[in-house]
């Protein structure tokens, strides 16, 4: 429990640290640093709870749960956390150097940043599904900010869209947590509990089947359309493509990286209630069913809708909304072997997507634009990026020997056992997609340069560090992982993998 | 489902809640900006009377302080500063006209009419309280979201966005009893920073578009105009 609260006690001393320190390049490394010792606790933290050292404990009121489906993402939270902020530093220098932001907005950004990272931690690490509500929402008012920092009317329009969006999605998140909690109440759970613990997830896991699933099924609606909006699922994913095109690019590699991971958590905790308390009636799948649906369509609207983009972080957000579809997909699908594919997802293209939307700030400061067609030549311009943009969406788009590719191929397996038809739906999906990133990648790699374009200066070392880790996950799965991957896989369906 | 088999304390809170979705109606076809956020101020107040007496009929102490807080906070704090924004924004006399006045409203009834459809299959027949509360609740909330659809100004989107948070206040208050404290708290917290949050996008987004009718923002479309491209 110790090692919880300095997981969580880092990001918020740095928050409050990082809003008065006024100093431009000390508020970049003092960044990093944070980030970096946030990492530290969350290792520490898994480590300890690969021990058997998990459970849970009570931080100023709060229940806490550490459980193997949290500290995993509780670890790549923190850890895209810090490749982001190493990219931040020289990339918010670039743009202060520029003009478009003042050192006000600096200090804004930065203990913004923290506060982003801090509600993400306590969004995963909280068992009580209230304060779950509450760090979610915390999440967007920290980044909603963010996403106008550059006062362009597009960036002001951008951001208000998703703050209302995403506010009046997630209020509808509220009703369906309202509900659970009156589940609970008329539950036959043990009265001194009721009130104080009612909304724990542990304790409404422990006691799913005596939920009433007339409500609950009504809940889960609800739940699955409030946060549906946050992880962007089509038809409710309007303010994505806005919100991470117009924001920083920072801000997009953690909003891509990492915000949908924290909302698809959520719906995945709640869809562990609905089962047990569905299990004994007519439509025990019910929620896995809706999941399937809503990850299918968004899936294959979000692949059509890459073909049509002209701008380059508007395409890598429908990129997102792809693979958050296919997530919500294999969630959906149950299983051990789809839920595996989409732990394994979940990590895979976190890494990869952060990856490039790193890759991506540095081509747009190299081209001066986000427009895809005044983007040209990069390989030529420079190297580095060229090629790390090309694998990157090599790696992205499903191409073997890379870790997205290993988990596509788990769960085209998974789809084929228990849905065969479905599997159809899925490789031509992915085809539709692939193509889609490469028609317009082509040109911004290998087209003739404009005259005079310039290199710029690039730190590509988080970016390097992201695809080796997809690498090595597309090769061979190390085995503590692949044990952590399984316990978690067995926390969610009842069954071992491996 | 007969009002005279509850309890007199439950009389009171089915009125109390039939009026705050009355000032959902209001609040809905309410054109004068400032009158609006007065409206909205009166249903924070109805709600904080709602919690109080159902702190008061079932001794639910953490509820006093809940009545406080929305007190405070939905009819006081809130209404006070968005009728501050309005005067240095100088919309003191602004007002807009639904285009489809009848037609709002015949959508608003029928909003009423579907969760009430929705609520009674979940609710045992014989807790008429009950159901009746879930299902008032949830017309505000939806309320909210149409009023949030049909009006183009920010500040009064704003205002629908508040009374779907008083809606599904009323659904914690008097469905379960409210939340455990530190949700409440949390959930508090959230909704006085989306009003700062809110504050300081009206200034961003006059400074951009110079005015607050946000259908202007539209320059984010999923195809922009091939035009402005230079050979």
């Amino acid at each position: 429990m110790r090692l919880l609260l300095l997981t969580l006690a880092i990001p918020a001393v740095g928050a409050l640290t990082l809003t008065l320190v006024r100093s431009l390049r000390w508020s970049g490394w003092l960044n990093l640093l944070v980030s970096a010792a946030t990492l530290g606790a969350a290792l520490a933290l898994a480590w300890s709870e690969s021990r058997g050292q998990g459970g849970g404990g009570v931080i100023l009121g709060m229940a806490f749960r550490i459980d193997v489906l949290n500290v995993y993402l509780v670890v790549l939270t923190a850890f895209v956390g810090l490749t982001t902020s190493i990219f931040s530093r020289p990339y918010l220098a670039h743009v202060y150097a520029s003009g478009r932001i003042d050192l006000k907005r600096l200090r804004a950004y930065h203990g913004m940043y923290q506060t982003f990272i801090l509600s993400m931690l306590i969004a995963l690490t909280t068992d009580n599904l209230g304060v779950l509500w509450v760090a979610v929402e915390g999440a967007t008012l920290a980044t909603v900010l963010l996403v106008s920092l550059y006062r362009t009317p597009e960036a002001v329009e951008a951001a208000w869209k998703y703050f209302i969006l995403c506010g009046v999605g997630i209020a509808l998140a509220l009703f369906g947590t309202v509900l659970t909690y009156f589940a609970a109440q008329h539950a036959d759970l043990p009265a001194a509990v009721q009130a104080e613990a009612g909304l724990d997830w542990s304790l409404l896991h422990a006691h799913a089947a005596e939920l009433d699933p007339t409500v609950m099924r009504i809940a889960f609606v609800f739940l699955l359309v409030g946060y549906g909006t946050k992880i962007g699922l089509v038809p409710m994913h309007q303010w994505l493509p806005d919100a991470h095109s117009e924001g920083p690019t920072p801000m997009s590699a953690v909003l891509s990286g990492l915000l949908l991971n924290v909302a698809l958590y959520a719906l995945i905790r709640f869809k562990m209630l609905v089962d047990g308390s569905l299990a004994a009636t007519a439509s025990p799948q019910l929620a896995g069913a809706l999941l399937m649906g809503f990850g299918l369509v968004s899936f294959l609207v979000a692949g059509l809708f890459l073909h049509r983009q002209r701008d380059i972080k508007r395409m890598f957000s429908y990129s997102s909304i792809e693979h958050m579809g296919l997530m919500t997909f294999a969630f959906g699908l149950g299983g051990p072997l789809a839920t595996f594919a989409a732990l394994l997802h979940m990590l895979v293209h976190s890494l990869t997507k952060s990856a490039i939307f790193v890759t991506v700030g540095h081509a747009t400061h190299i081209a001066g634009t986000q427009r895809i067609d005044q983007i040209r030549g990069l390989i030529r311009t420079q190297p580095g990026v060229g090629w790390t943009l090309l694998i990157g969406v090599a790696a992205i788009a499903g191409f073997p020997p890379f870790g997205v590719f290993m988990s596509e191929f788990l769960l085209l397996t998974a789809t084929m056992q228990s849905q065969p038809w479905l599997t159809l739906a899925l490789v031509s999906g992915l085809a539709i997609a692939c193509a889609g990133l490469f028609r317009h990648l082509h040109p911004m790699v290998y087209g003739t340069p404009p005259a005079g374009q310039q290199p710029v200066r690039a730190n590509l070392l988080p970016v390097l560090v992201h695809l080796l880790l997809v690498l090595w996950l597309g090769l061979a799965i190390p085995a503590f992982l692949a044990d952590w991957l399984d316990r978690a896989t067995h926390l969610i369906t009842g069954i071992h993998l491996l | 489902m007969s009002m005279s088999t509850l309890t007199l304390l439950q009389q009171l809170v089915v009125l109390l809640a039939a009026l705050v979705l009355f000032l959902s109606f209001v609040l809905l076809a309410q054109g004068r900006l400032i009158s609006a956020i007065h409206t909205f101020a009166w249903q924070g107040a109805l709600i904080a009377a709602v919690t109080l007496v159902v702190a008061a009929g079932g001794q639910i102490h953490h509820l006093y302080f809940s009545a406080v807080l929305t007190l405070v906070l939905k009819a006081l704090l809130i209404p006070w500063m968005l009728h501050r924004l309005a005067v240095r924004l100088a919309l003191e006399r602004h007002s807009e006209t639904l285009r489809h006045p009848a037609l709002v409203s015949m959508a608003a009834v029928a909003l009423v009419i579907f969760s009430y459809w929705l609520v009674l299959p979940m609710v045992a027949e014989e807790q008429t309280f009950t159901r009746n509360i879930v299902a008032i609740s949830l017309s505000v909330v939806l309320i909210g979201f149409l009023m949030m659809v049909v009006r183009q100004q920010a500040v009064a989107q704003v205002l629908g966005f508040m009374s779907i948070e008083n809606g599904l206040f009323l659904a914690a208050v008097s469905a379960t009893a409210g939340m455990p404290l530190v949700v409440e708290l949390g959930v508090a917290f959230d909704v006085l920073v989306a009003m700062v949050v809110f504050g300081v996008f009206f200034f961003q987004i006059r400074a951009s578009i110079d005015s607050l009718d946000v259908d202007r923002l539209n320059r984010l479309t999923e195809v922009p105009e091939v035009s402005e491209v230079g050979p």
